[in-house]
């Protein structure tokens, strides 16, 4: 067994869009049962980088990538490893809450059926843990019958985590999950995901400086030089250093919020 | 600020009269096929006009054999069609390379554009003798109808799919991809049912595409006034027997193709409620 405490060690990667170089030379190393906070102006690949854990961007045309992305020692751009495989134990939440158009019910229990639980009493069960973990149980348990789209914006975003936890991935990715949400709603989520982390390993990309320093144990600050430039790491660390004697002055203008 | 208001009363009152005209008109239409049906349900009556027998000489008015020739036309041209015609549509939406989707996007817009005589007329030439020598049979009947109005149908259901498929939000899609989901369990278990209403459309246009259908059928359906032995065999639609007999009828003769007229009118009237319904329940659920 691998065990260094590290789920992720990406190691020397391009991603390439078509012709276009996203991001370059990325080594990060991502820590066990941690959260871990991607950071960065707008457009510098925090997504791109995010969506190569669980090779999201293999649904973008064109997309390639170089060097290694190894999930416990396993390199999961291998052309025999199973993608399929990989993002059940790699889950993740997206900028957006995008709950299906079912049931609160069937949203839960669409990843274990996916993955051939057919048992109702075994579904019930799994469903009503996973709203628990995702702290939306109490809210909604009168109405796991009805349309997830009903829910509020923090709402349904818990439900797409209580989705992700459904088939008990080790990795959550989360894309800026509080973009679209108010902060009592965002208090919410990010509690939910202090309380998580014991049992998960977590990757969040956001925005604010705020959230990345409270939550995070690691961040990660990604920039692209020029115009047109690949993006890459400028700095990585852990959070406190990170936002209390950052090495590198980009990383302070940054965070004190003097460019991007 | 007179003539404003002055203008805006003219465009609306115009508006008003264009639409009363339309429905002046459909209302006439109605009231006119009725009027005329009203002899055959008279002296022949509803038992005579709804019953298995046409043999005018006798005074038997009977559209039941025309009428299952419609449905079973109509059925079994959407039973062909239709799954071609979505797994068109999911292809042309999900799978094809760029370059391919719009050829056959264009493809798909030409078959539209073919006048149905044409399509008839390919039916009776070629389709016809190549099922006379494959079953023994006249080559003529229900089998050959279905194929025609299934190539009829197909533009119809496939570009109406291909909306529906194309509305539904990439994050769905999204979604069940980062959960682990195959390409076919996305389509399956997300895309159809998300799509299902606006695809309930598509069959629905489809149909009423196929149900009143006339020339090309008329050219390949028979042509014979009694229940088909086989799927191979002669028969009539409520259709193709108004179109052979309109000529030459008079008095109840020619008022029971009245009827057979509003019979039609009304199933399409039907369908029309039904997309209704349909698209209703649509909106609701978005
Ligand atoms: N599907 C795609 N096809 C081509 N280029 C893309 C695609 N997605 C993103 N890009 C490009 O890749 C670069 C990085 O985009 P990305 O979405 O990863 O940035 P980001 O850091 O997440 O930005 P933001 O903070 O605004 O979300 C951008 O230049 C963007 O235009
Ligand atoms: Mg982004």
């Amino acid at each position: 067994m691998h065990e260094n405490g590290y789920k992720f060690e990406l190691e020397e990667m391009d991603l390439y869009y078509g012709d276009f170089k996203v991001l370059e030379d990325v080594n990060l190393e991502i820590k066990k049962c941690c959260i871990t906070s991607i950071i960065g102006p707008s457009g510098c690949g925090k997504s791109s980088a995010l969506r190569c854990l669980n090779r999201m961007n293999d649904l973008v045309d064109g997309a390639r990538i170089e060097g290694s992305v190894v999930l416990d020692g396993e390199d999961i751009y291998d052309r025999n490893y199973s993608v399929v495989g990989l993002r059940k134990r790699v889950g993740m939440v997206f900028q957006k809450p995008n709950p299906f158009p079912k049931t609160i019910y069937d949203n839960v229990a669409f990843g274990p059926r996916l993955y051939g639980i057919r048992d109702r009493e075994t579904l019930d069960g799994i469903v009503e843990e996973s709203l628990k973990s995702a702290a939306l149980f109490e809210e909604v348990k009168d109405k796991l019958r009805t349309s997830a789209l009903a829910l509020s914006g923090g709402q349904q975003q818990r439900l797409c985590i209580a989705r992700v936890l459904a088939v008990q991935p080790e990795v959550i990715l989360l894309d800026e999950p509080c973009s679209a949400l108010d902060p009592i709603a965002t208090q919410r989520i990010e509690d939910l995901l202090s309380d998580l982390k014991t049992r998960y390993t977590i990757v969040i990309v956001t925005h604010n400086m705020q959230q990345a320093a409270r939550l995070s144990d690691y961040t990660a600050f990604f920039m692209i030089e020029e115009q047109g430039d690949p993006g890459k790491i400028v700095e990585y660390g852990d959070t406190n250093t990170i936002f209390t004697k950052p090495t590198d002055e980009r990383t302070e203008r940054y965070i004190t919020g003097r460019f991007g | 600020m007179q003539g404003v208001i002055d203008r805006e009363w003219i465009v609306k009152k115009t508006l008003f009269t264009l639409a009363m005209i339309t429905v002046l008109g459909i209302v006439l239409l109605i009231f006119f096929v009725a009027r005329e049906s009203i002899p055959a349900f008279t002296e022949a009556g509803p038992v005579n006009l709804f019953s298995a027998t046409w043999n005018p000489g006798n005074g038997q008015y009977g559209m039941l054999v025309f009428l299952t020739g419609t449905l079973a036309t109509t059925a079994g041209g959407l039973l062909l069609g239709t799954p071609l015609a979505i797994g068109s549509a999911l292809f042309l939406t999900q799978m094809a390379p760029r370059r391919a989707r719009s050829i056959m996007t264009r493809g798909v817009e030409l078959l539209a554009g073919v006048p149905s005589i044409v399509l008839g007329w390919l039916g009776f030439t070629i389709m016809v003798p190549w099922i006379r020598s494959a079953t023994g049979s006249t080559g003529t009947g229900i089998l050959a109808a279905s194929i025609i109005l299934a190539i009829m149908v197909i533009p119809t259901i496939t570009t109406i799919s291909k909306d529906a498929l194309e509305a539904v939000p990439e994050s769905h899609l999204q979604a069940a991809y980062a959960m682990g989901a195959t390409r076919w369990q996305t389509i399956r278990r997300v895309l159809l049912p998300a799509a299902k209403p606006g695809l309930l459309v598509a069959v629905i246009l489809g149909m009423g595409r196929a149900i009143g259908e006339t020339m090309a059928v008329a050219l390949v359906i028979g042509p014979a006034s009694v229940f088909p032995k086989s799927l191979t065999s002669p028969t009539h639609t409520l259709t193709t027997k108004i179109l052979i007999e309109m000529g030459e009828s008079t008095g109840v003769q020619r008022s029971s193709l009245f009827a057979m007229g509003l019979v039609l009118l009304l199933l399409s009237m039907l369908l029309i409620l039904l997309v209704r319904l349909v698209s209703r329940q649509k909106e609701t659920m978005r």
